[in-house]
């Protein structure tokens, strides 16, 4: 080991440095756009060096800030309205998973009976499935038939579908190995199979991230399915780009916005997320 | 007597959640879909009352010029864009496959793109596209070149968008190859070495061979997802223009959805087909 440390070549250093720019520099521009003003962005002078401002993100928060920010002149509360309805989509979708995903995943690990392969072949057809082709056929029942249409239930209602087959299934590998003795012995005790999640908190973190990052992040069927007041950020941000005068200033804030929490997760638990990246194409 | 029923239903108990969900919310409607996807139906029609055509919609479909130019450019799409995700990543993996200092921090920062909204990650290229405030332009420019009109040429717009593709997914075989490399068996590499093999053709006969398992997934993965769901960064980038160049099947399903929904809830009483293609700042059905 020391002697491969030994040999490593400092150009390797040079070549991840140069990688690194290349992941994170246009998160970085993204960054510093959203602290500029709008009229400096489209000014011709470039440069780094300039004077940060909070005026976009007080633009796009207006709504909801304790103090009434100066020179934003009329409110606009689509922004911090979308943002508390993705907030609201992401965290139930996200609980809600995670709980109906247990007690399925602990079902199908801790009772033999058919089904099993059943996950396995759902997740896999899951992972195959592009959400857009649940676009028209989802609207149309959610409309007609549900009642669901505009309304933040219908939306997490199909979040909770499209991310029970991953998540049941990468909960079932964490369950597997929990071994059974722990749960006779907490019986003994008098407590039930609740017991099983201290153990498999690893495997609730990587579900838990992969849904809220889906929740949160996607466009498609949060257009279609919801109206002006229960609109979702993502849909806002497309709504707010038009072919001209696009104010960047504040739809990088709004981008940033959205982007904080998943940049977030991934500083918190890289480990967890690889895993649930790799886990299926490596393991098998 | 009792306990044993209760015991023999408890895991029905608890799978009954999910399944009455995935029933609801993924098999009814893909059902509902295939279903429909026989039927000559117009949107004002309850589906009761639409008529059985058989394969009618899909011979329509495949005779359909515009159809076909999307399925070319997906083609063009993701064929480029898997190849040079599979090279750089691969590539990067073998070279970087090694104890050194920074390569956790570099995996944590190169899963970023992927964890961030396909949406943001649009806007973020487009930006940078600007024709006259964009990075690349700028440099260009103050190097002395023409500026390139990135996304507004059919010539380049899907070169720009692959750019976008490449980046933010190179990062995803990249991760996959090196978690496959990392668990070779360390045995078969010190009999290589011990044997004489040089550094490629450790690469060329052991590490490659052993990975393929591992490379096949990674590439189906990526081309399933080229083709078919990656659409909201083009969407944002381009919307399928300039012409049809950038519009990758994926991204004319969803166009077509979006009237067809408009078209149910009378935004457009008429034909789908009929329906003024949706403004790039209008996407949304017109709920209420």
């Amino acid at each position: 080991m020391i002697a491969r440390d030994q040999q490593t070549n400092p150009s390797f250093y040079a070549l991840l440095a140069v990688l690194v720019m290349m992941a994170v520099g246009p998160i970085a521009l993204m960054f510093l756009t959203s602290l500029r003003l709008n009229v400096e962005i489209m000014s011709d002078g470039a440069g780094l060096i300039f004077l940060p401002t909070l005026h976009n993100y007080e633009k796009v928060l207006c709504d909801v800030l304790w103090y009434s920010p100066q020179n934003v002149g009329r409110c606009d509360p689509t922004f911090a309205r979308s943002l508390g309805n993705s907030l609201v989509v992401g965290l139930t979708s996200t609980a809600l998973t995670l709980v109906v995903g247990c007690m399925a995943a602990y079902a199908l690990v801790r009772f033999r009976f058919m089904g099993r392969d059943a996950v396995s072949l759902a997740t896999l057809i899951m992972r195959m499935v592009p959400p857009a082709v649940l676009l028209v056929p989802v609207f149309g029942i959610w409309t007609y038939q549900f009642g669901l249409d505009g309304t933040l239930a219908g939306l997490i209602l199909v979040y909770v579908a499209m991310n029970l087959p991953f998540v049941i299934w990468i909960l079932q590998s964490f369950i597997v190995q929990v071994p059974i003795q722990l749960e006779e012995a907490a019986r003994m005790d008098g407590a039930g199979p609740l017991v099983v999640l201290p153990v498999i908190r690893p495997g609730l973190a990587a579900a838990a991230i992969f849904t809220f990052r889906i929740a949160w992040n996607e466009f498609l069927l949060g257009n279609a399915l919801t109206n002006r007041h229960t609109r979702t950020v993502p849909v806002t941000i497309v709504n707010s780009l038009t072919e001209y005068d696009i104010d960047w200033g504040v739809v990088m804030a709004t981008g940033m916005l959205l982007a904080i929490p998943p940049i977030i997760f991934t500083f918190v638990a890289s480990r967890q997320i690889i895993t649930g990246m790799t886990a299926g194409a490596v393991k098998g | 007597m009792q306990a044993a029923n209760v015991n023999r239903l408890t895991p029905y108990l608890f799978l009954a959640p999910a399944a009455l969900i995935l029933g609801a919310a993924l098999l009814y409607p893909i059902g509902y879909m295939v279903y429909a996807s026989f039927l000559n139906w117009n949107p004002s029609q309850r589906i009761g009352e639409a008529d059985w055509v058989g394969l009618g919609n899909y011979v329509k479909l495949f005779s359909d010029a515009q159809f076909h130019e999307s399925v070319a450019v997906t083609i063009t799409f993701a064929g480029v864009v898997v190849a040079a995700e599979m090279v750089l990543g691969v590539g990067l993996a073998l070279l970087l496959d090694r104890n050194i200092r920074g390569l956790s921090v570099l995996k944590t920062l190169f899963i970023l793109p992927m964890m961030i909204a396909p949406i943001v990650v649009g806007l973020m290229w487009r930006y940078m596209y600007h024709p006259t405030v964009g990075v690349f332009n700028r440099a260009l420019v103050s190097l002395g070149f023409d500026p390139i009109p990135w996304l507004s040429e059919s010539r380049w717009a899907l070169t720009s968008v692959i750019i976008a593709d490449i980046w933010q997914w190179t990062p995803f075989i990249f991760i996959l190859s090196l978690a496959a490399l990392q668990s070779l068996p360390r045995s078969t590499l010190e009999a290589a070495r011990i044997d004489g093999a040089t550094g490629w053709q450790q690469v060329l006969h052991i590490k490659l061979p052993l990975m393929l398992p591992v490379l096949v997934v990674a590439t189906l993965l990526r081309l399933i997802d080229a083709s078919f769901k990656v659409l909201e960064v083009i969407l944002v980038l381009t919307n399928g223009g300039p012409g049809l160049s950038t519009e990758i099947v994926s991204l004319r399903h969803f166009a077509y959805s979006v009237r067809v929904s408009r078209a149910w809830v009378g935004c457009c009483n008429v034909e789908p087909a009929a329906c003024p293609p949706p403004r790039a700042d209008a996407w949304h059905v017109c709920l209420q």
